[in-house]
């Protein structure tokens, strides 16, 4: 059997990270303010964060206009939605050995 | 140790589903208003209809005299948006001594959710109106009123669904007895929104 420890993504060790791909999980989008409302960072803490989950195609990023108001739309993709259910696999089983 | 880590992550992770997906600053209190709002509305409404005639409404179609139509459209109207500012007054007042604020996604698709059913209902049992079917309006805005709090059911606290079903159970009882209306229209609106709004203040308000 696959040791459950590799089935946890280093991406996800960080808290904000983490909390994003929850949101995003359960979301079709979010946008901007309501991710950095739910998340309480500041603006350039959730943009790099979601840039680097960009990065390893985790999530999508759409930025469009309202007017001339920018409105940004995160979501997930298949490969993050992939990798956030084989982290959350890892700490349930992970939880499940150190009980036994 | 590393077990707590585990832990607190699932919780944090559980936590965060529920959070971003559900409006959860709806305020018991402005339930409480509500339903006084409606039984006081449902009074005026009875003595506006009780003047006109002691027998009134024994079939869906009745004859109202303009006048009275007009009186009681602007006493539902009232009552409507009495309940519609505070309630949105007060879970302002909630949502920010959460920390969150009102106006997020979750709280959008809330609202859409609640208006879709709710206006098509509305347009639906104005045409009604129209054609003569006043005894249609009490039991029908029961019925769709359930409908919408089902519906919305998905995107804040899971209680409400209790509150939608019950909603329809009177508005059916209503439709059946026709010429009662007025007086499950009080209870549906009145009385189940003041017993959900003390239901939801114990559980959720008064421990914090």
């Amino acid at each position: 059997m696959r040791n459950p420890i590799e089935k946890l993504d280093k991406a996800f060790n960080n808290k904000i990270r983490l909390g994003m791909m929850s949101a995003l999980a359960v979301n079709e989008f979010l946008d901007f303010k309501t991710l950095k409302n739910l998340l309480q960072v500041t603006d350039g803490n959730l943009a790099s964060h979601a840039t680097a989950l960009e990065k390893l195609k985790y999530i999508q990023i759409e930025k469009s206009f309202i007017g001339k108001k920018p409105n940004t739309k995160y979501s997930i993709t298949q490969i993050g939605k992939k990798a956030f259910t084989l982290h959350l696999s890892g700490l349930a089983e992970l939880l499940e050995q150190t009980n036994m | 140790m590393e077990k707590e880590k585990y832990i607190q992550d699932l919780a944090d992770i559980k936590n965060m589903m529920e959070r971003s997906s559900r409006f959860i600053s709806l305020s018991g209190a402005s339930g409480i208003l509500a339903g006084t709002f409606a039984l006081i509305g449902a009074y005026f409404a009875w003595t506006i209809l009780y003047q006109f005639d002691a027998h009134f409404m024994r079939s869906f179609v009745t004859d109202l005299p303009k006048m009275v139509v007009i009186k009681l459209a602007v006493v539902a109207f009232s009552v409507l948006g009495l309940s519609l500012l505070s309630g949105m007054l007060l879970t302002q007042k909630r949502a920010k001594s959460q920390g969150r604020t009102i106006w997020d996604e979750t709280a959008k698709r809330l609202v859409i959710s609640l208006a879709t059913p709710l206006v098509i209902g509305g347009v639906f049992l104005l045409i009604l109106l129209s054609k003569g079917l006043a005894g249609i309006v009490a039991p029908g805005t029961l019925i769709f009123y359930g409908l919408a709090l089902i519906n919305a059911s998905k995107y804040t606290l899971t209680d409400i669904k209790v509150l939608g079903f019950s909603e329809i159970v009177v508005g059916l009882l209503a439709t059946y007895f026709v010429g009662y209306g007025l007086f499950f229209w009080a209870f549906g609106f009145g009385v189940l929104h003041i017993i959900y709004g003390i239901w939801m203040y114990l559980k959720y308000e008064k421990a914090a």
